[in-house]
């Protein structure tokens, strides 16, 4: 646009680099190439880009992480998130992908230590967002199952693109359902470790929280040992394990895909 | 390579808060458009969505991350993901800023300024072209909404896009309300500024609300474009000088934060079709 002040005789610096030295910055000095319009001062007005880059990284983790946000409230979490996003912008325009790595940084950052749940709970909530955008698949049926031939023991089930697992030492599983509302808030009856199963068969996401061995169960036969075999391992850990119970939460839930050919019906064991 | 083919009518932008209330009526607009950046999951909702929208609507297809402005080209793997999504939607136009928010390895979120300088001019038309290339269609490339004003700066943003256009025979997407927001905030007179826009290469226009925001300091404020209001009066009275100098054009309104009901952009995007209907019928006279 035309500006309406005589410009000074500088040469315009082309590069990108002053600019993106101070958006992240809070203390950085006013980028060099600028020069003021009338009104609002150049710090003011760069601000602007500032406020934007900070605020949309931090819009992006709190859609990401809504439970852990209504944990620890919105401005711990905008502070929370601001020294994320400080620490680890995105490297790229990809935003859906965007904080699969805040987890772990809120493990490490002092002031939510106190909330010793809250990274599985943050683990949680990722799990939902990749499972949300995972890779479409028809999910394998109880029926198809029972109807398949060769032997059960010997089958070999396809996790469904969308299996996510967590094995918490916490509560996780209730604590995210009542903060996202499918509970109602109220005292834990016991604080017990918790187990999600996280998946999307159609286009809704499910959290299901599995009794103990069934996320051992569940790890094994995506790692494509067959059922018998993983039935043992699972068994083995956890002596307690209702197998026919856990088996037919995993395939309700649309953890395993449907079998593509008859090549994959009774795979040798 | 295809031309752009909105039909010049009203478009919104799709929200999936919207989608059950659009589907449940006959089409009631001449286009939607969606951010590429939010279709670059594998699968689910937000694909299935898009699926059955493109059943019965135009598609305008529009980029926010390629940073067409940074010093680096294009990034090759945003590039793939772009033609994948043309190749599955066919979308009518494709379109993305002239801005940069990449540097250095890191992408930024946000739509950054460049000074307008031969060596940035040659810089945006290789990438255009690089862009081009990659999809094997025109590109639009829309003006931005500026708060900031370079040293040195050496050409005005129209001949600018002009430059860009005529080099790589893309298009303009003309954003009234950046072109409004940007004069102001430059203290210059947007009819002014709209005089000296190369309206021959513009193929759609954006129109969306902003705000303002007072400083510290008297003066005129600084205007924000927010994406989250109605459209302002003066940005209405632009809009409608445009449509006399051009012919109707495909025109989005733009309502990204605090989105309001479908009804309320219904009415929006009403009130944008009576002003392309006249320029329609005047066209046809």
């Amino acid at each position: 646009m035309i500006a309406p002040a005589p410009r000074p005789p500088l040469p315009a610096d082309a590069s990108t680099a002053p600019l993106a030295a101070a958006l992240l910055d809070p203390a950085a000095p006013l980028p060099a190439p600028l020069r003021p319009l009338p009104g609002e001062a150049p710090e003011r007005r760069f601000a602007v880009h500032r406020n934007n880059v900070l605020s949309g990284l931090v819009a992006a983790l709190a859609a990401r992480y809504p439970a852990g946000q209504a944990v620890v409230g919105e401005a711990f979490f905008a502070a929370m998130a601001a020294a994320y996003a400080r620490c680890h912008p995105p490297r790229s325009p990809a935003m859906l992908a965007y904080g699969g790595g805040f987890p772990r940084f809120v493990a490490g950052f002092p002031p939510a230590a106190a909330l010793p749940y809250l990274p599985d709970l943050l683990r949680l909530e990722d799990a939902r967002a990749r499972a949300f955008h995972a890779a479409d698949a028809p999910p394998l049926s109880l029926a198809a199952l029972a109807t398949a031939d060769g032997g059960l023991e010997r089958r070999v089930l396809r996790p469904h693109p969308a299996l996510r697992l967590l094995a918490s030492a916490q509560p996780v599983v209730t604590i995210w359902a009542m903060q996202v509302g499918e509970m109602p808030l109220g005292p834990l009856s016991a604080w017990q470790p918790e187990a999600a199963l996280v998946t999307r068969p159609h286009q809704a996401v499910l959290v299901h929280r599995l009794p103990p061995g069934g996320v051992a169960l569940a790890r094994a036969l995506a790692a494509g040992r067959p059922l018998g075999e993983a039935a043992g391992q699972a068994l083995a850990g956890h002596p307690g394990l209702d197998l026919p119970s856990v088996l037919s939460i995993l395939i309700g839930q649309g953890a395993f895909r449907q079998e593509r050919g008859p090549r994959s019906h009774g795979a040798p064991a | 390579m295809p031309e752009p083919r909105l039909p010049p009518r009203a478009g919104l932008g799709f929200k999936p808060a919207h989608f059950e209330a659009i589907i449940a009526a006959p089409p009631a607009v001449g286009f939607l458009e969606v951010h590429a950046e939010n279709y670059m999951g594998q699968g689910g909702a937000p694909h299935a969505q898009l699926a059955r929208l493109r059943q019965d609507h135009a598609l305008s297809l529009h980029g926010v991350g390629l940073s067409i402005g940074g010093m680096a080209p294009p990034d090759r793997a945003h590039l793939a993901r772009l033609r994948r999504l043309c190749a599955r939607y066919a979308p009518e136009s494709f379109s993305e800023h002239l801005a940069w928010s990449r540097h250095d390895g890191i992408y930024y979120n946000d739509l950054l300024p460049l000074p307008y300088t031969p060596e940035t001019l040659a810089r945006v038309a290789r990438h255009v072209d690089a862009v081009q290339a990659a999809l094997g269609r025109p590109m639009l490339l829309e003006n931005p909404a500026s708060y900031v004003a370079f040293a040195g700066e050496t050409m005005p943003e129209g001949a600018f896009l002009a430059e860009v256009a005529r080099r790589t025979g893309c298009f303009l997407l003309l954003d009234v309300n950046n072109l409004y927001v940007a004069a102001r905030n430059r203290g210059a007179d947007p009819a002014a500024e709209l005089a000296c826009f190369p309206l021959h290469a513009v193929r759609q226009v954006h129109l969306a609300g902003h705000a303002a925001a007072t400083g510290p300091e008297a003066g005129p404020p600084l205007l924000i474009d927010d994406h989250g209001a109605p459209v302002a009066d003066p940005v209405w009275a632009l809009y409608a000088r445009l449509l006399e100098a051009t012919g109707p054009l495909p025109t989005l309104i733009e309502w990204d934060n605090d989105v309001p009901p479908w009804p309320v952009l219904l009415r929006e995007a009403a009130r944008a079709e009576a002003l392309l209907q006249p320029a329609r019928t005047r066209r046809a006279a």
